[in-house]
């Protein structure tokens, strides 16, 4: 109530500065990240990646204040397989399983505010506001029961391993303009196209939305490991095979010396 | 000392790899097994993908017994001819072994299946050793066991075609060492175990083989078997990490030198049971852990 009331006196406000002017603009919203390109080499334990940028309200100087912001970071889709482990006769075994055709290999949200109180639950899901609202269309048919028990599961999974984030309140909004979010990313990340989107949210609707990428690839070595083992994988066994022996060989002469 | 796995998509302290390495390398040495029975379940606990780490252990346990057969090799402790036959034996059976390993992966139940195969195995093996050394130890010196009778299996010696086997002191159908070496194969492919802890005592009690050339035909023949695992692996499921063998490495071929000294140094007997209980705790943990609520109740495949 507060807030409707407090939005309308400053719309009353703005309309009154420039009446012409705020006549059917909408805000602008310029969205960065720190870096563009994440490169995974020897000594990468993860990063950090900033994602900043500003809300810019055309009717004033500044955003008339009221504003919330949701930062997604996603990283490539994969199509999954989960299990579900169940206790059969004493032990524990592979029960039942599902597929899902477009999992995020990487989701991390951060937010102004709760989402809950941003935006009701249809806008939520359209936009995928949060780890409880990913669409990750499972293949086959499956009963809601089901799903959920499936989504939670892998929900929890990648959380733990911190491919997964919801950081609501991991957004800080500096003079009404400037906002910034800070999203860890682990070293178990894939690599591939990440795409950073930001958007700005009044009165539970999106007015505004940006997006840039960020590119997470190998390099040096490890580019070369990862590439060669699949386009030289024969070759590469025989150089996994060739430094085993030769190193077991190599310790055996230098152990001779001791 | 943080170290990046290219295959493995993750970064891990190499210190503890190393020294994980270092601790199964001190066991081949000690026992003559490759160690690989520890290696990749320890890898798993640490958070390394299973199949990273079975095809990956494969390669370390090759480097593990190069030192190995090559000292034995000078004592003339390797049967050739007979290892030839259990590696061939071998490479029917980690063809056959990646058949099986598709077939329960398509079941979903590779993990399962795996750990099963660990408890039982384990504990046979591990139980069987440690009576036998335990009796070794409890017996009196005046009841010294008379030359031990050595004696093939009757089933070995129903079978046709007979060879002979000189430095094994055996006149036997190759078909026995072939199957055994069959076996050990599919194991190895299952597992990404060098199959040492089965292959000894199978050589011994079933085959019959004459005791000084066990050890060193054993480590020939998983030298060769775990090679092809690593091939096979590369051309496969390309799960071979070239830097997390490469770390297990460094520790277990420093550790399979030392273990060697020490092996030297104290009563066969007390080896074997030390072994044993190694042997047995790993199973009773892999046991353990199929009976309580797994930490991991979903688990998540690529399609």
């Amino acid at each position: 109530m507060m807030r409707v009331l407090c939005l309308a006196v400053a719309a009353m406000i703005a309309a009154l500065a420039q009446p012409v002017q705020a006549q059917g603009r909408d805000a602008i919203l310029v969205g960065e990240v720190s870096q563009h390109e994440v490169l995974v080499r020897q000594g990468f334990t993860g990063t950090q990646l900033l994602l900043y940028g500003a809300i810019i309200d055309p009717a004033s100087r500044r955003s008339d204040g009221d504003y919330d912001i949701v930062v997604i970071l996603r990283g490539p889709t994969e199509a999954i397989q989960i299990r579900e482990k169940q206790r059969f006769a004493g032990i524990w075994i592979n029960a039942e399983n599902t597929s899902f055709r477009s999992v995020p290999s990487f989701y991390a949200l951060a937010s102004s505010a709760p989402v809950r109180s941003m935006v009701d639950q249809r806008t939520a899901a359209i936009y995928e506001f949060g780890l409880d609202y990913l669409q990750l269309s499972p293949t086959g048919s499956i009963d809601q029961e089901q799903y959920d028990r499936f989504t939670l599961g892998l929900v929890d999974l990648r959380q733990r391993m911190g491919l997964f984030q919801q950081n609501e309140g991991g957004v800080s909004i500096t003079e009404d303009v400037l906002y910034q979010a800070r999203i860890d990313l682990p070293s178990n990340v894939v690599v591939g196209r990440y795409v950073a989107e930001t958007f700005a949210i009044r009165d539970g609707r999106v007015i505004a939305s940006a997006s840039s990428e960020v590119q997470v690839r190998k390099e040096g070595f490890d580019r070369v490991v990862a590439e060669q083992s699949q386009r030289n994988a024969f070759a590469y066994g025989l150089l996994a095979v060739a430094l085993s022996v030769f190193m077991g060989w190599a310790a055996g002469r230098l152990f001779a010396l001791v | 000392m943080d170290v990046y796995l290219p295959i493995a998509n993750l970064a891990v302290n190499g210190l503890v790899i190393v020294l994980l390495g270092g601790a199964t390398g001190i066991l081949s040495g000690i026992f003559g097994v490759g160690g690989g029975f520890l290696t990749t379940p320890l890898l798993i606990f640490y958070g390394i993908p299973p199949t990273v780490a079975a095809a990956s252990a494969a390669t370390q346990v090759t480097g593990a017994s190069v030192s190995g057969v090559i000292a034995q090799g000078k004592r003339n402790g390797v049967d050739y001819q007979m290892g030839g036959v259990t590696v061939a034996g071998g490479l029917l059976g980690a063809i056959l072994g990646a058949l099986i390993f598709n077939l329960l992966e398509a079941l979903g139940q590779i993990d399962v299946f795996i750990n099963i195969l660990y408890v039982v195995l384990l504990g046979v093996i591990g139980g069987m050793m440690g009576l036998e050394s335990i009796q070794a130890l409890y017996r009196k010196p005046q009841e010294k066991r008379r030359a031990a009778k050595r004696r093939h299996h009757p089933m070995v010696a129903s079978l046709p075609m007979r060879w002979r086997f000189y430095r094994s002191g055996l006149y036997i159908s190759p078909l026995a060492p072939l199957l055994l070496g069959m076996v050990v194969g599919i194991l190895t492919m299952l597992m990404g175990v060098g199959g040492g802890f089965i292959m000894v005592p199978a050589m011994l009690y079933i085959l019959g083989m004459s005791a000084n050339v066990v050890v060193g035909t054993s480590l020939f023949n998983i030298l060769f078997v775990t090679m092809m695992t690593t091939m096979v692996h590369a051309l496969t499921t390309q799960a071979v990490d070239i830097v997390l063998a490469g770390l297990l490495l460094i520790g277990s071929v420093s550790g399979a030198q030392i273990g060697t000294r020490i092996a030297t140094t104290v009563k066969p007997e007390y080896l074997r049971l030390m072994l044993s209980a190694i042997v047995l705790a790993v199973a009773l943990v892999m046991l353990w852990r199929l009976g309580v609520v797994p930490e991991e109740v979903y688990t998540v495949a690529p399609l």
